[in-house]
């Protein structure tokens, strides 16, 4: 399979990008979890698509860039991204915190998308002030946390059985996470009245199980997007790319695949 | 030696530990009794104005949604006890402003206190520990910067006296600068800063602050204040004041070895009530990633203070000074020695359980018993002859401390 990683350089940040596969461009945007290029998911989007897979500053080891303090800075960062590889038609499909990105990204310039795909995004509040729309993983022990993002919490990394280098990179991705969307907690109050823009078909896929956000949070996500319908995976919680990938590529193929 | 009496003003009626998950941030406070809190508030203000009647000076710190101390507001505490007290100086330590969103209210407040007690402030700035991540919503990333840049607008607050100006920072914006008190002390009052590693008294060295240690103990004490008086002496040309450096430790004096025992004991239910979850002792962007990872993991259990802190091994450690007051001179003075000096003793004097009379009277030997010695050992400082016993001690090696020091140096 046709592989190239690299170092892009952009607003003077070295940008790492995965770059995988042959086909329609697809740009994916990773969750809290980090970068996902080892997952089998990933490599089956491969076989039909151009992955470019970069790596949000801050994960997978990387330095969290002095002037960023949050997930806007991201936004602008892909949004060169696009413009600097010069993308056409491009499939946008963002995971978690990565699909709240990919939503502020096209309410600013759909020009390069073709679609737009959620996965279990977060990034709007639905609910009242006083109603925990996203769960506050922050503030959980690991053990619930994984009961929170996983249809089967067994399958949850366990920190217990990785080396401490593996561990230090979760720590240090923890922090970017956080930098990202730490207040207003995984959302942009603006982000709801901003929607109405996203002028491309856009898909959105939710894990059945999903405790962070919920299929209840994906309905008022879908209602917010002009073009746009939710299909649900059985089995599977904030990741279902992880927990139901057969069923995951199924649905982004079905919808993206020229 | 300036000795600082400080309590948290815990609120230690607490259902079996075993019932809650954290005594910090999530403990519900149907636990907490305001008529029972009252009581409390009033001996732990009459233990201030105690200390300030002996001859000690007053320390108050604050923490937020804890049992372990229910001083939310610190500044309230030192506002009545600006009235108060008479003679004490009066110690903040501190002010977590990393965690404030107003810098500008934290030196109106501070001014106030300091004219009201006329001139007897002497104002700290903390970072904060973990813990109060989620009560602030304030992310620990950065917590360094914000609190120098909160830090910069308060102290030109204080020292500008010809109307406005403007600050416009990274994380903090004002426009029409111009603070009523202006501070009773010229150009203002003193600054404390908490430090907890070497490379963390840089800043605090370069402007001849007092630089503060929470609990290092042996393990760590002189990394940090050999730190300090490195920064100091490339910043000035010339060695730090001994003044420069405060230590804080549990302390308790007793007339004989066992009711000092007893009294020690009661003071350690600051450490041993200390029951916290990793997430909250371990926020995103509070330790660094090899420290947060060890959290992680479990192999620090993830608890802030070990539960199982043991009276000898806190004092073997430096953490605890106790025992009858020949005893605690001694050691004290040995930890003085082997830290290479410091000028003041933050000394928490009271935790837990620990009454007023117990706490009393161990503050009056404290005062009239140890007191006057550690002033003639600080007043005979030289530093060439802290050098020379120093070299006299190698340093002593300990277990790794893991998240314990980590946290409780801030």
């Amino acid at each position: 399979m046709q592989e190239s990683s690299s170092t892009i350089v952009l607003q003077g940040i070295s940008l790492r990008v995965v770059r995988r596969g042959a086909g329609p461009p697809l740009l994916l945007l990773h969750g809290g979890d980090g970068p996902q290029d080892h997952l089998p998911f990933f490599n089956s989007l491969a076989e039909r698509f151009d992955v470019i897979a970069p790596v949000h500053p801050g994960f997978g080891g990387s330095t969290i860039p002095e002037q960023f303090d949050g997930m806007d800075d991201l936004v602008y960062l892909y949004l060169d991204l696009l413009d600097a590889l010069d993308l056409h038609d491009v499939v946008l499909l963002g995971f978690s915190m990565g699909g709240w990105a990919a939503a502020e990204l096209a309410v600013r310039n759909t020009s390069r998308l073709s679609q737009l795909i959620l996965v279990d995004a977060v990034g709007i509040k639905p609910g009242e002030r006083e109603t925990r729309d996203i769960t506050d993983i922050f503030g959980l022990p690991g053990a619930e946390v994984a009961r929170v993002l996983f249809h089967d919490p067994s399958r949850a990394p366990n920190p217990g059985s990785m080396t401490d280098e593996q561990l230090t990179v979760l720590a240090s991705d923890r922090i970017a996470h956080a930098v990202y969307t730490w207040d207003p907690y995984m959302h942009n109050p603006k982000l709801r009245y901003r929607l109405h823009r996203i002028d491309v078909p856009t898909l959105l896929i939710w894990g059945e199980s999903d405790r962070m956000v919920t299929v209840a949070y994906a309905e008022a996500y879908r209602a917010l997007i002009p073009d746009a319908r939710l299909v649900v995976i059985p089995e599977a919680g904030h990741l279902p790319q992880l927990e139901r990938p057969d069923l995951f590529v199924e649905h982004v193929w079905s919808f993206a695949a020229r | 030696m300036q000795t600082w009496f400080f309590t948290e003003d815990a609120y230690p009626y607490l259902p079996d530990a075993d019932t809650y998950e954290s005594i910090r941030v999530n403990l519900p406070n149907k636990h907490y009794d305001p008529v029972k809190g009252a009581d409390l508030y009033h001996m732990y203000l009459d233990l201030w104005c105690a200390a300030d009647e002996l001859g000690l000076e007053v320390m108050v710190n604050e923490h937020h949604q804890t049992a372990t101390c229910v001083v939310p507001a610190a500044p309230i505490m030192l506002g009545i006890l600006a009235r108060q007290t008479r003679r004490a100086r009066l110690l903040i330590l501190g002010n977590p402003i990393a965690n404030r969103n107003q810098p500008i209210r934290v030196a109106e407040e501070m001014a106030m206190i300091d004219v009201i007690s006329r001139g007897r402030l002497e104002c700290g700035f903390v970072r904060a520990v973990p813990y109060e991540a989620a009560p602030a919503n304030i992310l620990p990333f950065r917590g360094g910067e914000r609190l120098w840049e909160a830090h910069d607008m308060i102290l030109k607050a204080w020292t500008t006296h010809d109307g406005p100006f403007n600050f416009e920072g990274r994380w903090f914006r004002a426009r029409q600068i111009n603070v009523w008190p202006r501070p009773y002390q010229q150009p203002h009052p003193p600054v404390w800063i908490t430090v907890g590693s070497g490379r963390s008294t840089i800043r605090v060295a370069q402007h001849k602050y007092t630089g503060a240690v929470f609990l290092a103990g042996y393990p760590r004490i002189r990394e940090i204040y050999d730190g300090y008086r490195a920064a100091y002496r490339e910043a000035h040309g010339e060695d730090a004041p001994v003044n420069r450096l405060a230590y804080a430790a549990l302390v308790y004096v007793g007339d004989n070895p066992r009711k000092a025992r007893e009294g020690a004991e009661k003071v350690l239910w600051y450490m041993t009530s200390n029951k916290v979850p990793p997430q909250w002792s371990n926020p995103p962007g509070y330790h660094p990633p090899p420290v947060a990872a060890q959290i992680m993991k479990g192999a620090r259990g993830g608890a802030g203070l070990p539960l199982v802190a043991r009276l000898d091994e806190q004092m073997s450690r430096g953490n605890v000074f106790a025992g009858t007051p020949d005893q605690v001179y001694a050691q004290i003075k040995h930890f003085w020695e082997y830290a290479g000096g410091f000028g003041h003793l933050l000394m928490m004097g009271q935790a837990g359980f620990l009454s007023y009379a117990d706490t009393t009277a161990s503050m009056e030997l404290f005062t009239k018993e140890v007191y006057p010695r550690l002033q003639e050992l600080t007043a005979a400082y030289d530093v060439g002859r802290m050098q020379e016993l120093r070299t006299q001690q190698p340093d002593r090696e300990f277990a790794d401390l893991g998240a314990f020091a980590a946290e409780f140096v801030r």
